[in-house]
């Protein structure tokens, strides 16, 4: 038996390899080929999906930063600008829940301030299996114990996010992380290394050990279980140090000290280093003996690619180096010289060179246990190459096709049986309780109390809404509205239009606040590339997601691919989560909630369809074919613009979009906000619980509805008054009767109760 | 006059900059006090705000209590003048030994971030001034160790000695007594748990917080006229 050669063991192809060789004209060193393995990870380098996001709309005349940043960034006016990044942390999350969301977070935080911006919010979309199972409960409390651990100690509020529950998640949790920083247009920075001489700075932490090969190893793998034997690839996060970075950083931008300030994420300081200098085709030489190790004994191929948390990388001029320091002093942040930019192109790692040749700096005291370094000024490199050939990896254009199955399963129309088993005339009062006690719909307080939502005092709405806002202090009077969502029951049924669904979802929860939508960011979470029919998914969503952008007008300003989401050889549904970004020009007066007003009239704009397929009802009872709701842009755009210019003017009392569970469920939820009960006529169950797409309810002061009538007329938008709001009981004729005590109890009591079996840590 | 207020600032406090924006509003003046300060450099009032000052590492305030500013707060402490400590805060004066007590751990081992209703139970102290006793307050909680705990003495000496400045009317962490807010003897240094500034703007949700910093100020400004008036 032959030992596995060690490009493999590093999760590289024979035909990659060969491609290292080409590049180099030898074989690499075992540090070069170290770093070609981390940085043509398909985590790293989007070999598999680079040539389909390049069909994405990413132009806009408000966009300043598109896809390719460390963040993407959009004008808000008054010389505001904001910067937004969405990043996964799927698969550290599975193997450790606290740690792999906590990292999560932390790095997505680098991201933003890396371009000069405060981070001022974040929110989670996650996914998890079914909560009956133990070990989802302990996954979803690590990660949601992980997010707060993290996210309130470093200072930035969790404002919004989603808690999704399906058994294709069961072993692949998926931690997706939403950030938002806010920046003057002049603090923007783009991490470049220019300028011969030029001095790279590693900044907080000391270097260890952990998340060795986290990127090509972790994150571009498919494992069989929670593998408890790779928990040495997940990081450690420590909050107070970041938040100390933070600091130093902005300070550093603020006074003109750093020319940029670059994230150690995934890759560590290969990728770092090497893409600062690569972006303006300079050149870069790091000396592994200036890096402060956590630990002895610790080799050049551990220190280039370690993804200890809490690391940046600053370029400074030799003048500056002394403030620098000084600054990073006063913040009881670590800095050291660790590189030089050069002119030839080349990225050069050296072993205990510097303070030979003069270079400004120290090495830094060896850990405890390791020898002092000795010094020589002639040792050769142990990497050198091209420092562009790091960043340029592989591009796959892998085969794609549908799965076989998928015609069988569009034409089961899950309607059918549900028509059978519910005729008209049917009391589903039983089936309003249990969805309203689903997971996936139930009241998410468990979580959300959990995080810092109102740090900065920007937060007007919270979690638990449509879209969360936040007013922008530093503009006149603006106001932001931030929505995530994904659809990947849709996906699962058809892709594209699912794709289309979750755009559309996000844009509507967004005008839901009176906000018209701006940039869309994604996090496109799927299965094992290598199968033809992720390919296809995967190529599908984008085409959706395409066509519902450019209807809408929205710019994709950045995003972030996660494969390999696979246990037990299944791949997860797929699963695009998107952010919309909307801007509400003038925000003088809380929003409309989504609360029922007793004596309103309630209206739904949109049109009701029999839609069952992937929907939450359909799903309770098993059902999970046929296909999703239409996805018409155009009835979505009109609808939109007309609910946002409603809500400036503040016509609704109340205002709430119609998504999960139907109209059955959004109008409890509204009866739920509003203490108030309803009485309406809305059909038999396969109405109440239809998920038709762009529909949203108003309760309104009966002299309105008239007025809101003829400006749908005139918009080309359907509506239709349903009802009144009164009472305590939710009533729908011939459908369902329920008290709202019952209703309350359900929806509020189910995951406190899912969780209360849940030992504390 | 303006009255001026110093905002403690350590390495991981994080409310310091909220603080500052509602004294402004307030027409008070603010400025940072760095942890490695000696001097308070002349303010009128010290506000310890939230945040998780050295991370919270050993103990909430265990590590802040040896900051150097901190002898300077417990000098001006001692000579009479506001100190108010909110949540992070109220815990680092704990430590300091500036007030009596601790904070542990919530009921239901959770971090809680939501809103709670306080009543206030006297108006003798440099936090509640301004406002009456039996007032209920909406004011927003964001803590993980906010269970105040003491001696049962000293329970009753907080009892007796009217040192109770604020109780919750809806307990939501376990604390002793639903105490969300203490003074000290002198009824100048109070610390609370829930966060004044986040009660600033209806925008927000509730403006019953203002009262509360507006009160500070007020203390500020009675300080002040005692001491320049003749003795």
């Amino acid at each position: 038996m032959t030992a596995e050669p060690l490009h493999r063991a590093l999760g590289m192809t024979d035909d990659e390899l060969e491609a290292v060789v080409d590049e180099l004209g030898r074989e690499p060193t075992h540090l070069e080929l170290a770093m070609y393995s981390v940085m043509w990870s398909e985590h790293c380098s989007y070999k598999s999906s680079r040539s389909h996001l390049k069909r994405l709309p990413t132009e806009a005349p408000w966009v300043l930063v598109g896809p390719g940043e460390g963040a993407g960034v959009i004008d808000v006016g008054d010389g505001i600008a904001v910067a937004v990044r969405i990043e996964s942390h799927n698969h550290p999350s599975a193997v450790e829940p606290y740690q792999g969301a906590a990292t999560g977070v932390g790095g997505i935080i680098r991201d933003i301030f890396s371009m000069g911006a405060r981070p001022i919010a974040l929110m989670d979309p996650l996914r998890f299996g079914l909560l009956d199972d133990a070990r989802t409960r302990y996954l979803f409390e690590g990660v949601v114990s992980g997010i707060s651990g993290y996210g309130n100690a470093v200072g930035v509020p969790t404002i919004g996010g989603e808690a999704v529950f399906d058994e294709c998640y069961q072993d692949n949790p998926l931690v997706n992380v939403f950030c938002l920083g806010v920046l003057p247009h002049e603090r923007l920075v783009l991490a470049r290394a220019e300028g011969v001489g030029n001095l790279a700075m590693l900044l907080g932490a000391s270097t260890g050990r952990d998340g060795i090969g986290g990127a090509s190893v972790l994150a571009s793998a498919g494992f069989a279980d929670a593998d408890e034997s790779k928990r040495p690839s997940v990081q450690v996060g420590d909050p107070f140090e970041e938040k100390k970075l933070i600091e130093a950083c902005l300070e550093l931008l603020d006074a003109g000290l750093a020319i940029g300030v670059q994230d150690l994420g995934a890759a560590g300081l290969s990728c770092a280093a090497s893409e600062t200098a690569a972006k303006t085709g300079a050149g870069m030489d790091v000396d592994v003996a200036r890096v402060a190790k956590r630990e002895p004994g610790m080799t050049p191929v551990e220190v280039l690619t370690s993804e200890s948390q809490e690391r940046m990388l600053a370029i400074v001029t030799p003048d500056n180096l002394d403030a620098v320091l000084a600054l990073c002093e006063r913040w009881e942040v670590r800095a050291t010289v660790v590189g030089r930019v050069t002119d030839n192109a080349r990225f050069r790692v050296y072993d205990g060179v510097f303070d030979a040749l003069g270079v400004p700096g120290v090495n830094p005291a060896p850990p405890h246990g390791d020898a002092a370094q000795d010094v020589s000024s002639d040792r050769e490199p142990i990497a050198d190459v091209p420092i562009g050939s790091l960043g340029d990896g592989p591009l796959y254009h892998r085969p794609l096709a549908p799965p076989n199955d998928l015609h069988d399963k569009q034409s089961d129309d899950p309607a059918r049986e549900l028509a059978a088993r519910f005729p008209d005339g049917t009391d589903c009062s039983s089936e309003l309780l249990a969805l309203l006690a689903s997971p996936n719909i139930a009241d998410k307080t468990w979580i959300s109390r959990q995080y810092d939502h109102q740090l900065f005092l920007n937060t007007v709405v919270g979690p638990g809404r449509d879209a969360s806002v936040l007013r922008l202090q530093e503009t006149a009077g603006r106001a932001l509205a931030l929505a995530v969502d994904g659809k990947a029951r849709f996906c699962a049924l058809d892709p594209r239009t699912g794709a289309r669904l979750a755009v559309l979802e996000a844009a509507r929860n967004v005008a839901c606040s009176g906000a018209r939508p701006l940039a869309l960011v994604n996090c496109l979470n799927f299965g094992n590339p290598e199968h033809t029919e992720v390919m296809w998914q995967f190529s599908e969503v984008i085409d959706g997601m395409a066509e519902a952008c450019t209807a809408l007008g929205l710019p994709v300003i950045g995003g972030n691919v996660s494969f390999y989401n696979e246990s037990r050889g299944a791949d997860i549904d797929p699963t695009p989560v998107v952010g919309v970004i909307g801007l509400i020009d003038n925000l003088n007066t809380r929003p409309a909630g989504t609360a029922l007003t007793s004596g309103d009239q309630i209206l739904v704009l949109g049109e009701t369809r029999s839609e069952l397929g992937g929907s939450e009802w359909a799903t309770m009872h098993g059902l999970r074919n046929g296909v999703p709701p239409i996805a018409d842009l155009d009835t979505a755009r009109r609808l939109h613009e007309l609910v946002a210019a409603l809500v400036v003017e503040g016509v609704p009392s109340g205002i709430h979009d119609c998504a999960d569970g139907g109209l059955a469920v959004t109008l409890c939820e509204m009866a739920i906000a509003g203490e108030a009960g309803f009485q309406v006529n809305i059909g038999g169950a396969l109405s109440c619980f239809s998920e038709s797409a762009s529909r949203v309810v108003l309760s309104l002061a009966p002299d309105l509805k008239q007025a809101v009538l003829d400006r749908a007329a005139v918009a080309g938008v359907a509506a239709l008054v349903i009802g009144e709001a009164a009472g305590t009981r939710l009533i729908a004729e011939e459908a369902f009767d329920v008290s709202l005590t019952d209703a309350t109890t359900a929806w509020r009591d189910a995951i406190p109760s899912l969780m209360a079996a849940v030992v504390a840590h | 006059m303006t009255s001026r207020v110093g905002v403690v600032q350590f390495p991981g406090t994080n409310c310091e900059l909220d603080v500052i924006q509602v004294v402004e509003q307030l027409g008070g003046t603010a400025e940072i006090l760095f942890h490695s300060e000696r001097s308070l450099g002349g303010v009128d009032a010290v506000v310890v705000p939230g945040g998780f000052a050295h991370g919270d590492y050993l103990r909430t305030g265990a590590i802040a209590r040896f900051s150097p500013v901190m002898d300077a707060v417990a000098r001006h402490a001692a000579e009479g003048g506001p100190v108010v400590g909110i949540c992070n805060g109220f815990q680092v004066l704990c430590e300091a030994g500036l007030l009596p007590g601790a904070l542990q751990k919530n009921v239901g081992l959770k971090f809680l971030c939501e809103d709670a209703v306080v009543r206030v139970e006297t108006t003798d102290s440099a936090l509640t001034n301004l406002t009456s006793i039996g007032q209920h307050l909406n004011i927003p909680i964001n803590h993980f160790e906010g269970n105040y705990v003491c001696a049962p003495n000293l329970l009753d000496g907080l009892r007796a000695e009217d040192q109770v400045v604020l109780r919750y009317v809806d307990n939501p962490n376990g604390s002793l007594d639903n105490i969300a807010g203490i003074c000290n003897a002198g009824r100048n240094v109070v610390g609370l748990m829930p966060h004044p500034e986040r009660a600033s703007d209806a925008l927000l949700g509730s403006e019953d917080g203002l009262v509360l910093v507006q009160s500070i100020l007020a203390a500020c400004e009675e300080r002040s006229a005692t001491i320049s008036a003749p003795r």
